[in-house]
């Protein structure tokens, strides 16, 4: 292969690629800006000559967007909150504390990966409508409080923990240092990359959720935007260029979070150390 | 050394271990608790209701094994088997596949490869909803984004989410669109693959095929293990994406969330359905221990055979 060819095709195919999968979003960018009429031109590289951004003005009027997305940040901040509080304080018991569950723990966090969402659903949602607390977000906010559920995300940070030498523990405690001030003050500091990608990854897998809303919000006042949108289409599953509109703007966020946390994205999964 | 000194030591060794001990279990308090709570309690509890007759309004009553039974016998079930069998097998080596591709593309080290990265990548984290919004809009028979292009070179595009032949083709057109998280993995294990294991092979004359296949490939092993579990349990629990789908094809509301002649009616649907539509939890309850078996075999199976493909580096 020439040096020509070798660079072309590469190129080429990304670029083509790239044109692939960004389609589908540029589509929904310009049906949001398309009047009624407009929608069903068969043009499929037809973009409005003139923008239609009341479309967006719209949504407003349709749906509570505001509220919708102001739910959506309470549970996803206040999940993320949990889960980094909770999380790390197992992942050091499990790496750098020796004592009698350190490997039991471990192995039973890994079980908890293989056990389907669906088996815990059914008696979750009867214990907190015993409880009185459907329509609430205790449900979907209290578990990750415990790290209930969150095995995966649990694994992530002690295999990183795992990388810290044991050597700067030992030394702590040597000095006489608390283990909750080693936890505190040498642990966390130094697993900030860890904590970042999971936050990250806690707060994408949130913001996104569309079965614990489902489940346990019953009030339109309560919705998170997934449940919104999906009530909004069962609706008015005619106004397309508004749900398109209303899609673009709950997507959003979540891209520029990917370009503002673009190194925990990925940097941080190769750090997390799950390649072997 | 003085007598005594040994005992000293042990008591001090002793007292040492029940600190620790005690240290490990603080720091693990707030996840064994919820272990106890939100799973290992529902886990039992789930395993009572799969052999009960029960919901939230009816009290608790033994039927032995007639849910089990009902799972064999039940035509929807076995359809649903077979939906979630369809995606599982084909769904799973697409997004792995597709993965890999992408992700040994911008290995190649061209210039602007964090901007393709960007555009392989953002898919994946656009929210179910969006995504599923998007697609259906996309793939309308009509006005659709693929069926004007189709269009445009004088073919005629299949009617897609609303034929039940092309439902599933649907969706896993979307999952190669989706696959840029196994693509980031992927291509962080491909970077950590050492430059002279390659040098050496180009010494010997290989080409770029052969290094792929044996270079690349069983450097990376470890990771596709990883991936391959992780893709099919996500495929034997799918739900949300085909939950939309399905019951929001037909004008707006579709309420036995099926799709076209039950095409999109995955096991986890018509889970969801038993649990809190038709509200027949013992059904549900017994589906979703049949599903932990299933997907705990199928682990073992993957892990035992992996012994045979898997090879972990000396480093």
């Amino acid at each position: 292969m020439t040096m020509v060819t070798r660079k072309i095709v590469p190129y080429t195919l990304l670029v083509l690629l790239s044109l692939v999968f960004a389609a589908p979003l540029l589509w929904l960018l310009s049906t949001s800006l398309k009047s009624k009429d407009q929608l069903f031109v068969t043009k499929p590289l037809y973009f409005p000559s003139a923008p239609r951004w009341q479309n967006y003005a719209d949504v407003f009027q349709t749906i509570d967007f505001v509220r919708l997305s102001a739910n959506t940040l309470l549970v996803t901040l206040l999940t993320v909150a949990g889960l980094l509080i909770s999380a790390p304080l197992v992942a050091y018991a499990t790496s750098h504390i020796e004592w009698r569950g350190k490997k039991p723990l471990f192995a039973v966090v890994l079980a908890t990966l293989l056990l389907p969402y669906q088996v815990t659903m059914v008696p979750l949602y009867i214990v907190w409508s015993k409880l009185g607390a459907i329509g609430t977000y205790v449900p979907l906010v209290l578990p990750a409080f415990l790290s209930a559920g969150a095995g995966y995300y649990v694994f992530l940070m002690r295999q990183f923990f795992m990388t810290i030498p044991n050597s700067l523990v030992q030394a702590a405690r040597i000095d006489g240092a608390s283990e909750f001030r080693i936890y505190a003050q040498i642990m966390l500091p130094l697993c900030k990359p860890v904590i970042a990608t999971v936050g990250v990854l806690v707060f994408l897998s949130t913001w996104s959720d569309f079965l614990g809303p489902l489940l346990y919000l019953n009030d339109e006042s309560t919705y998170t935007l997934s449940l919104g949108l999906y009530a909004f289409m069962q609706t008015h599953y005619v106004e397309w260029e508004q749900l398109m509109a209303a899609s673009a703007m709950f997507t959003v966020p979540i891209i520029v979070l990917f370009f503002l946390a673009q190194k925990q994205f990925i940097e941080g999964i190769a750090l997390t150390g799950i390649k072997g | 050394m003085p007598p005594g000194a040994g005992t000293v030591h042990r008591m001090e060794d002793g007292k040492m271990r029940r600190k620790a001990n005690l240290t490990g279990l603080l720091f693990s308090a707030p996840f064994i608790l919820g272990l106890l709570v939100f799973t290992l309690y529902p886990t039992g509890a789930s395993l009572v209701y799969s052999f009960s007759d029960f919901n939230l309004f009816k009290p608790l009553t033994w039927v032995g094994l007639d849910n089990y039974k009902w799972i064999f016998q039940e035509k929807e079930v076995a359809k649903s088997i077979l939906n979630t069998l369809y995606m599982v097998v084909l769904a799973t080596p697409v997004s792995l596949i597709a993965g890999l591709l992408t992700a040994q593309l911008l290995n190649l080290k061209v210039r602007g490869q964090s901007i393709f990265r960007t555009f392989f990548y953002i898919p994946s984290i656009v929210p179910v909803i969006a995504s599923s919004l998007v697609w259906m809009w996309v793939l309308n028979p009509k006005s659709g984004l693929i069926n004007s292009l189709l269009d445009l070179v004088g073919l005629r595009g299949p009617n897609w989410l609303l034929d039940a032949a092309w439902t599933k083709p649907s969706l896993i057109l979307m999952t190669a669109w989706g696959s840029g998280g196994v693509m980031i993995i992927f291509l962080a294990a491909l970077q950590d693959v050492p430059r002279s294991l390659y040098e050496s092979a180009e010494i010997d004359g290989a080409g770029a095929v052969r290094k792929f296949f044996s270079i690349t490939l069983p450097s990376i092993s470890p990771i596709i293990l990883f991936q391959l579990v992780m893709n099919l349990i996500v495929y034997f629990q799918y739900f949300a994406q085909a939950f939309m789908l399905a019951s929001l094809t037909n004008s707006g509301a579709d309420q036995t969330m099926a799709g076209p002649e039950k095409s999109l009616l995955f096991y986890a649907i018509l889970l969801y359905r038993e649990a809190f539509v038709d509200f027949r939890m013992g059904h549900a309850s017994a589906m979703a221990w049949v599903l932990f078996l299933i997907t705990a075999l199928v682990t073992w199976l993957v892990f035992r055979s992996s012994r045979r493909w898997v090879t972990y580096g000396g480093d």
